[in-house]
């Protein structure tokens, strides 16, 4: 399997998005704030890498802190002005957009940073330099799945500690886990600036796999949509959702792009994507991934249980 | 200089009673369903091939394009509410979000097998014809789209107001369970509402069809256009999707004039984080419809 550059490439992006997805989850499925403006952290942590890199010639691991700081801590003003002003539910989620929004159009006209035209890597020469995160494409499919095993593991060491519970009794009643002494507005910027921070470490690696930048491609709505439509499809707020759903909806997507280029019907997978989006919600509900723990668990398969105990959203 | 000026604002304030009733169809579907329905944009764009169809293969004037667009897109509402939205209206947003993406990915998708992704210009004669009153010369297009626009607004705030559906609609809006108490068809309430919010989309989309090139990219805009115009004034506002959009129209008019074109789609986020941050709930609060 490993041996066909196309499968490679692809998988590379559906752990890259496992990863974000793994992001996105933690705000939304632990921390209980939906952002839909997500590509706003990816773009900020793609940009820092790729400025770094490209313009000073300065190792991408510099470029991936600097991305977590910048990405940390603009998710942190904005849940710092909105929560200080009570914008919440679903007034919040359309700031996180209209901010993704407001990024993406500044640095469409930004000369410095490429603007429309882009910001372009310089070509992988070949060999595998761990000090500059260069290499050939079956290098960065290991990055990928090492970011993503880091996720999966991380998500649930956060889901486990003390933080995990106070971010869930703060997501399922507020007013409750603030009589009990949660500082609320606290905690609240706290998830959401380390959903940043991941998001962008995630995004400066996406934009070294990809080895160019552009704006609308790395910070537009599109790239919003992709992160959440792992862990939606999969299973909001569990710990393996994002993985099975980036596998489900990833390659599909790609599948049908590319049936619908060869056929030459341009909106083709448009149609087939959405149609599975509609359909994954109105019959599985809570996702894949719970559906499969459903199925084991009829057929009695072996007892694994840490693996599945499900983590709920109720809104 | 103060021409130019005038000109500016009178052609900003004409689009932004269009982007108003973009706004009216968005903001009543939130204020009565809780609903954000995120394929308002797609909407739009069918209402812009309907107008480019009708006045193409019929030659029709625009306000007929209009009517047209109106009829087709309540039936398209309505029927998309009943089939497929009303199972949605009582889950949380994000599943909510992830329908509605959905949809406008199925809608965009079909608008490109149908129509390909080249922009269609609608070359009718209105776009070229202006007319001059005083110092303001304006474009018969942009004139008759904004009077129209704003006839149906009135129209609709008249209909809402003191019709007897209207009545239920804001009380269904108001309260839902009280509303199921006294008797109303909620389902019913439901799918007219989604209804009207699509045939509102469809109109303003057949009204600018002259001043925009219908083209299935240009949905995304639209949609994020009319969460901007809707938030300025308050979800589920009347009367703040009608200043919203007017204060999205005048702004946007006059950063295309004072800075760069990239600054004139800019500025309307700008302005909506700003009002978000010091009035949350919009210029009026939400609620009242």
């Amino acid at each position: 399997m490993l041996a066909n550059p196309y499968v490679i490439s692809l998988m590379t992006i559906v752990l890259l998005f496992t990863f974000l997805g793994q992001s996105w989850n933690l705000m939304l499925g632990i921390g209980g704030q939906l952002s839909i403006g997500h590509a706003l952290f990816v773009g900020l942590g793609a940009y820092s890498v790729g400025v770094l890199y490209v313009k000073y010639g300065i190792s991408p691991w510099v470029g991936l802190l600097t991305g977590m700081i910048l990405a940390g801590s603009v998710g942190a003003s904005i849940a710092w002005l909105s929560f200080r002003f009570e914008v919440r539910g679903i007034y919040f989620a359309l700031l996180t957009i209209a901010a993704a929004e407001f990024a993406r159009i500044m640095f469409s006209g930004w000369e410095f940073v490429g603007a429309m035209q882009g910001l372009f890597f310089p070509a992988p020469t070949g060999g595998i330099e761990i000090s500059m995160l260069r290499g050939d494409a079956r290098f960065y499919y290991f990055v990928a799945l090492a970011l993503a095993a880091l996720g999966i593991i991380g998500t649930e060491f956060i889901s486990r500690s003390y933080l995990g519970y106070v971010w869930r009794a703060m997501r399922d009643d507020e007013s409750a886990a603030r009589a009990l002494g949660v500082r609320t507005f606290q905690h609240k910027i706290l998830v959401i600036s380390i959903s940043a921070a991941t998001a962008a470490a995630g995004g400066g690696v996406l934009a070294l796999v990809q080895g160019s930048i552009f704006p609308d491609s790395i910070m537009g709505m599109g790239l919003s949509v992709d992160v959440l439509i792992g862990p939606v499809v999969g299973g909001l707020g569990t710990t393996f959702g994002p993985l099975v759903g980036s596998l489900a909806a990833i390659p599909l997507n790609h599948l049908m792009s590319a049936l619908g280029d060869s056929l030459r019907i341009p909106g083709l997978n448009n149609i087939t994507y959405g149609v599975v989006l509609i359909s994954v919600v109105w019959f599985l509900p809570d996702g894949i991934w719970p559906a499969i723990v459903r199925l084991c668990k009829a057929i009695q398969a072996p007892p694994t249980a840490w693996l599945w105990q499900s983590r709920k959203v109720e809104e | 200089m103060l021409s130019l000026w005038l000109n500016v604002l009178a052609s900003g304030i004409l689009l932004g009673l269009v982007y108003g009733l973009i706004a009216l169809g968005l903001t009543i579907i939130f204020g009565v369903m809780r609903v954000v329905n995120f394929a308002h944009g797609e909407m739009v764009v069918f209402g812009v091939y309907i107008g480019y169809w009708t006045v193409r293969l019929w030659n029709v004037p625009i306000i007929v394009a209009a009517a047209i667009a109106a009829v087709v897109m309540f039936a398209f509402g309505y029927l998309l509410e009943a089939l497929i939205v009303k199972r949605f209206v009582n889950r949380p947003h994000h599943y909510q979000f992830i329908v509605f993406i959905g949809l406008s990915l199925l809608f965009s998708g079909t608008l490109l097998v149908a129509f390909g992704p080249d922009p269609r210009p609608t070359a009718s004669q209105l776009s070229f014809q202006t007319v001059s009153l005083g110092l303001v010369t304006l474009d018969l297009a942009r004139l008759q789209a904004a009077a129209t626009a704003g006839l149906l607004i009135a129209l609709l705030g008249a209909y809402l107001k003191f019709s007897s559906f209207g009545r239920s609609l804001r009380a269904a809006a108001d309260n839902r369970l009280g509303g199921l108490i006294v008797g109303l068809n909620i389902p019913r309430v439901y799918a007219v509402t989604f209804g009207i919010g699509a045939a509102c989309a469809g109109v303003a989309g057949a009204l600018i069809s002259p001043l925009f090139d219908a083209q299935p990219y240009l949905a995304v805009d639209f949609t994020l256009l009319a969460f901007v115009t809707v938030i300025v004034g308050g979800l589920g506002s009347f009367g703040g999707a009608l200043l919203g959009g007017l204060v999205i129209g005048v702004a946007e008019a006059i950063a295309a004039l004072m800075f760069t074109p990239s600054m004139k789609t800019a500025l309307p986020y700008a302005l909506l984080i700003i009002i978000l941050v010091f009035r949350p709930r919009g210029f009026f609060g939400a609620k009242e419809i």
